[in-house]
């Protein structure tokens, strides 16, 4: 599926970094983004970073996630 | 933001006024499906404005051949299958991999299949590598490191796909009545939006890339509407924090070191020309089909199932006899009912809870 999460950079050796998104860490790879560094902000897709994102959009995608989460949680909540 | 979607709404209004006949325009991805549900967009669109669902739902879009040949592989003592979570609960004619809960492992990452690989040298780990441009170079990195690590205990089941070819075969079909796309955001990342650019060249059809959320799927159809109303065809993006016109040419190139296209079989649109990834020679070891002697052939579809005809537009999902009474979303027939981004579940989430 298409989803892809903007992260942080927070690590990064060679081509294997730790991002951080949203109160959680994981491993991802750089490989497919060679230029990025420790601070960028990146899309992750299945593990890799596959393009750098600027800082506006990351904070809409990360509002509409929790929206989403949110709207799901309670909409389990009230079908019971 | 409110203002950007009230205006998007106004020009998409405005155009569909002023073309006054029905449009019909193919949301290709299967994010784009669940989105534009789950944000309520078709309730604020003009009645003349009827948005279907594409082919874009890599689960969706698998034959039920290549389901049969995972099922068959979990079976086997000698393999561990790695696959992505929304594969699991596919039905094959003999079950679905749900069944075969010891051998399956859910994996996020082609990285995690390899390193499964790694601590099971005893096992053939099997990957199932499904998914369109955004996917595939993942998959291409882990063969390469396999390759060059010498782990010879992994192999990939190639079910990655192409999505140009598929909108083309969408268009050669004389029954479509599609005036326009909404064009995958994250393949875009991958391939670049030009790639579009061969369809609306040879079919006259509007290409417009967006995201995924809603004011981004709003101004996409608006530019789609306003390209309409004016006679024109072009291609264009309006996801411009993440997309360029050439994409990502390091993961384009690592596809091409390890993948060439070949025909390919999707349910619902049937055989396809250069459509699916298949590995190349110096990396043949790796693929699945091969090592095991699995023969591709054209196997009947689940009886009822019109999965088919729902990813190509021509039905919706409520037309099948199926929907919501055999086949939900607890227990599904057809792919479309299975993946979270398929077209019957996103119908029965949220149109069937309205009733």
């Amino acid at each position: 599926m298409c989803l892809a999460i903007p992260a942080r950079i927070v690590e990064l050796k060679d081509d294997k970094a730790v991002v951080d998104a949203m109160g959680n860490r994981w491993k991802a790879k750089t490989t497919l983004l060679p230029e990025a560094k420790v601070n960028d902000l990146v899309l992750v897709h299945a593990g890799f970073a596959i393009s750098l994102v600027d800082e506006e959009e990351a904070r809409k995608t990360w509002q509409l996630i929790e929206e989403i989460n949110f709207f799901s949680e309670t909409s389990n909540k009230l079908s019971g | 933001m409110l203002e950007r979607i009230e205006k998007a709404e106004k020009e998409i209004k405005s155009a569909c006024e002023r073309l006054g006949r029905r449009i019909n325009i193919m949301e290709v991805c299967g994010t784009h499906t669940v989105s534009i549900f789950r944000d309520g967009i078709k309730s604020i669109l003009p009645d003349n404005l009827k948005l279907t669902s594409g082919p874009g739902c890599p689960v969706c879009v698998t034959d039920q051949w290549y389901i049969d040949c995972v099922v068959e592989l979990a079976g086997r003592d000698d393999c561990i299958i790695a696959t992505y979570g929304d594969m699991v609960r596919v039905p094959g004619h003999s079950g679905s991999l749900e069944t075969r809960p010891g051998r399956v492992k859910v994996i996020f990452s082609s990285e995690d299949a390899l390193e499964l690989a790694r601590k099971n040298p005893d096992k053939t780990v099997v990957f199932v590598a499904v998914g369109f441009e955004t996917t595939t170079p993942a998959t291409a990195v882990a063969v390469r490191e396999a390759d060059s690590e010498g782990i010879d205990n992994f192999c990939i089941l190639s079910g990655h796909k192409l999505v140009v070819p598929a909108m083309d075969a969408v268009l050669s079909n004389k029954n479509h009545r599609i005036d326009a796309f909404l064009c995958p955001g994250h393949v875009a990342v991958i391939i670049g939006y030009g790639a579009f650019g061969k369809i609306v060249r040879q079919y006259k059809t509007p290409c417009v890339v967006a995201g995924f959320e809603a004011v981004q799927i709003l101004e996409g159809l608006a530019v789609i509407c306003e390209q309409l109303a004016a006679g024109q065809s072009e291609l264009e993006s309006v996801y411009k924090a993440v997309v360029t016109r050439q994409g990502n040419v390091t993961a384009q190139k690592t596809i091409a070191e390890c993948f060439e296209a070949a025909d390919g079989y999707w349910r619902g649109l049937g055989k396809i020309a250069k459509s699916s990834q298949k590995l190349k020679e110096q990396y043949r070891r790796f693929d699945a089909f091969d090592r095991f002697g699995l023969k591709e052939e054209h196997v009947e579809e689940l009886r009822g199932c019109r999965c088919g005809e729902v990813i190509s537009g021509l039905i919706e999902p409520p037309a099948c006899r199926l929907f919501a009474k055999e086949c939900t979303p607890r227990t599904p027939v057809g792919p479309c009912m299975v993946s979270a981004e398929g077209a019957c579940a996103a119908w029965y989430k949220y149109e069937n809870k309205k009733k």
